[in-house]
């Protein structure tokens, strides 16, 4: 069997924000789903999407508690994402700038999660089939 | 023979340059190149029937494929009766397929 394709992503927007982080995880869950080796650099407020001390909250206006509420954690959808990716034999390496999780505090990401520069995106995408850039606007 | 996949994401409606999408992908046509412009999120807005396509409507004269991302659509209730015949309802899956396949894809 040939080998899948590595594709590369690079990703700007924090949690929450915008239609992009949806399309965007959309995007590696169909690539996660096929077992292709994905690699992504998050840069800006995307090195908050995994984030480990996100916390999933309840919500006292509705009268939830916090598994009502079943609050959608954007760490939870990357660590599934990485298991999905190697269930079906590819990979989710997920790099995050160095600096922009210094600016922002966040320095806690869950497992699997590695600290980069852009540098490490240019050398991602050498050694990628293809890549895709997102910007915010 | 250069292959093109074109994202547009932005609401033409709302942003200012809502013609950079479409005039890029007749520039390439024009140029010899086969390029596909997917429409999704706010971009699907003008697939509707009877929306004001723009420069988008000459890009489809010059020759240019363009597809709609189906989740989008249903996102805002855009129905299958609802989206223009010359643009077809696709699923994301058409990003990955042309990445694969080392096609150039832009997002804007």
């Amino acid at each position: 069997m040939a080998d899948k394709p590595t594709l590369t992503f690079a990703f700007m927007d924090p949690p929450y924000e915008t239609g992009r982080t949806a399309t965007f995880f959309r995007m590696l869950d169909i690539s996660a789903r096929r077992g292709y080796h994905i690699k992504v650099f998050a840069y800006e407020g995307a090195v908050a999407l995994p984030f480990s001390l996100q916390k999933a909250h309840a919500n006292s206006v509705h009268g939830r508690d916090a598994a009502e509420e079943n609050h959608p954690l954007p760490k939870d959808w990357v660590a599934s994402l990485m298991a999905e990716a190697e269930k079906n034999g590819g990979s989710l390496n997920w790099v995050n700038c160095g600096l922009c999780v210094d600016e922002r505090g966040v320095n806690a990401a869950i497992d699997g999660v590695s600290r980069g520069s852009p540098s490490d995106f240019w050398k991602l995408a050498a050694a990628s089939e293809n890549s895709l850039v997102i910007p915010t606007r | 023979m250069s292959k093109y996949l074109l994202i547009e994401s932005r609401d033409p409606y709302e942003s200012g340059d809502g013609d950079f999408i479409p005039s890029l992908a007749a520039q390439l046509t024009a140029k010899g190149k086969e390029v596909t412009i997917l429409l999704v999120q706010n971009g699907v807005l003008p697939a509707r029937t009877n929306a004001e396509r723009g420069k988008l409507s000459q890009a489809l004269e010059a020759g240019v494929t363009v597809l709609a991302d189906s989740f989008s659509l249903r996102e805002r209730g855009i129905g299958d009766s609802d989206i223009a015949p010359t643009i077809r309802p696709v699923q994301l899956d058409v990003v990955i397929d042309a990445m694969a396949d080392g096609i150039k894809t832009i997002w804007h």
